[in-house]
């Protein structure tokens, strides 16, 4: 197995600054970066904190920017990055709490504003789906909520004052899932448009980019949900439908059904 | 040791400060240069389209050269300015400037407001973000939740607009056929206005919002069949959606551009049988 000679320049420091230090060391073939954090971690820098679990992508806790590129460090190959230094810094959307790790409760708070999922009264012989109905919603069931789409997005990344109003690309697909799913009754088209900021999105697709799970968050949610806002806000033909049929259109708060502010319940479960 | 009763919830920080350096981007990747070649192809087209349009000749090669060929900057020539035989009859007397400046007003807020190229004109022309992970380079955002850019919401009227203008291109790439003085036949620049209809097709047919009208409004798939199948038949086009923005944007280019040529005399538009 081949070694190499690496510089990392990993981000230490906390709420009251840092700066990048700089560590050499060797890096093994097939070698991810979290391994040579890892390493630093037991030969260099004992007290450098970064957040891990499972080492597999599956977690989503080892969210860092590596070379400037929010990634997980646990898939990002050491002999996939070009030659030179390897920066590691904080995820730079979230407050710094030490080191690597950062604080993304910011997004806790976020899901307890997503509108419950509601299904309607279960009949006799229960609820019954079919595979069609339910598959489009599978492809957001795969999101690991390591929070690198909120981390690049820069709606928030770069605009600290929008994080009160603005629900950010892992939510879209939480909102889109639900409005997709066959068995909810709630109507969220307002309450996303006019609480949860999905004008704020200029669809510049960074969140699909760097997606470990590669959910197609743009094309697939955000997109989607812009048109179903279409539907119930921008549309002439269906404003006119509307109209016809003397129906009004649904305050945020009248379209939730059940305006819950808890954290959204599992249509799964 | 903490026990699932005994654990405290973990307080909640909203704000604080931000850890990494302070700096517009850490990438040291070539993120330029896409946002660059964006702006450079762009550019370009609006440089070239602003010029077709506005310039009010060589767009149509009539009976004198036995061809019936007509750019799709000036389709359909509907003004009292346009050159004499280009199809159909004047309806507005009204306008007095290049009938172009019209017509592109459909085509233009259709690839304006289109979901792919906003993303492309946000990135190279308005740097917000030119590229995933470099600083927007605004002070203040709200995206397209306010005016002027709340307006992109119209995207889909001008989806219903540019199916009319496809129809109108289709009819013209079919009377391309059409050889005055000599019967039905096939040259160049019957290909060239066929393949630029089918182009605009496609595009129109890749969009988002065709996708959604076509059944991603549906909340139920089985109990809409037809609506799922069409949607099964545009989400494959859609992902391709980049690639056809692209292509249709150059090709109608080249179709004005040609047609241009052949009725300026640069070039004869070879018959092929």
């Amino acid at each position: 197995m081949s070694e190499r000679e690496v510089n990392m320049r990993v981000w230490r420091g906390d709420a009251n600054g840092g700066n990048f230090e700089k560590y050499s060391l060797a890096s093994q073939e097939g070698e991810v970066v979290l391994d040579v954090i890892h390493r630093i971690q037991a030969t260099q820098a004992p007290d450098l904190a970064c957040r891990w679990n499972c080492k597999a992508g599956k977690c989503g806790s080892c969210s860092a920017e590596i070379n400037g590129k929010p990634s997980l460090m646990c898939m990002t190959r050491m002999d996939e990055l070009p030659e030179g230094d390897v920066v590691v810094a904080p995820m730079k959307t979230f407050p710094i709490l030490r080191d690597l790790v950062t604080d993304v409760s910011f997004n806790y708070e976020v899901a307890k504003r997503v509108p419950a999922f509601q299904p309607p009264p279960p009949p006799e012989d229960g609820y019954r789906m079919q595979q069609v109905d339910i598959q489009r919603g599978q492809e957001f069931r795969k999101c690991i909520e390591c929070f690198l789409c909120q981390d690049v997005c820069h709606v928030i990344r770069d605009h600290e004052e929008n994080k009160p109003a603005y629900a950010g690309p892992r939510f879209f697909i939480r909102y889109a899932e639900l409005e997709m799913h066959p068995l909810d009754t709630n109507d969220r088209r307002e309450f996303v448009r006019q609480k949860a900021g999905l004008g704020m999105c200029n669809i510049t697709k960074c969140c699909t980019e760097v997606c470990p799970e590669h959910i197609k968050i743009t094309d697939n949610a955000i997109i989607p949900l812009k048109e179903r806002v279409v539907d119930a806000a921008y549309d002439p033909i269906a404003w006119l439908g509307r109209k016809v049929r003397q129906k009004r259109k649904l305050t945020p708060e009248e379209a939730v059904g059940t305006v819950s502010h808890d954290v959204a319940t599992d249509p799964d479960s | 040791m903490t026990s699932v009763e005994n654990a405290s919830v973990t307080p909640v920080t909203l704000g604080g400060t931000r850890g990494g350096p302070d700096t517009t981007t850490l990438r040291r990747d070539h993120w330029w240069l896409q946002p660059a070649v964006t702006f450079s192809v762009l550019t370009s087209f609006v440089v070239y389209s602003s010029w077709a349009a506005f310039v009010n000749k060589d767009y149509y090669v009539g009976a004198q050269a036995h061809r019936d060929l007509l750019s799709p900057f000036y389709s359909p020539c509907i003004t009292s300015s346009c050159v004499p035989g280009s199809h159909p009859s004047h309806v507005i007397t009204w306008w007095s400037l290049s009938p172009a400046l019209l017509i592109l007003i459909v085509p233009l807020g259709f690839r304006l407001t289109c979901y792919y190229y906003r993303k492309a004109y946000y990135r190279s022309f308005w740097w917000s973000p030119p590229a995933c992970g470099v600083a927007d380079a605004h002070g203040s955002y709200s995206g397209e939740s306010r005016f002027p850019l709340i307006l992109q919401n119209v995207h889909r009227w001008f989806f219903y607009l540019g199916l009319i203008l496809n129809v109108i291109l289709t009819i013209d790439a079919i009377m391309a056929f059409r050889e005055p003085g000599i019967g039905i036949g096939v040259s160049v620049g019957t290909l060239v206005l066929c393949a630029n209809a089918a182009f605009l097709w496609v595009y129109s047919i890749s969009c988002h919002a065709c996708r959604h009208l076509c059944g991603g409004q549906v909340k139920r798939f089985s109990e809409h069949p037809l609506r799922y199948r069409l949607w099964k038949i545009v989400t494959p086009l859609n992902a391709r959606h980049m690639q056809i923005a692209w292509t249709s944007l150059v090709f109608v280019a080249l179709t004005d551009l040609y047609v241009r040529l052949v009725a300026s005399g640069v070039i004869h538009d070879p018959r092929l049988f």
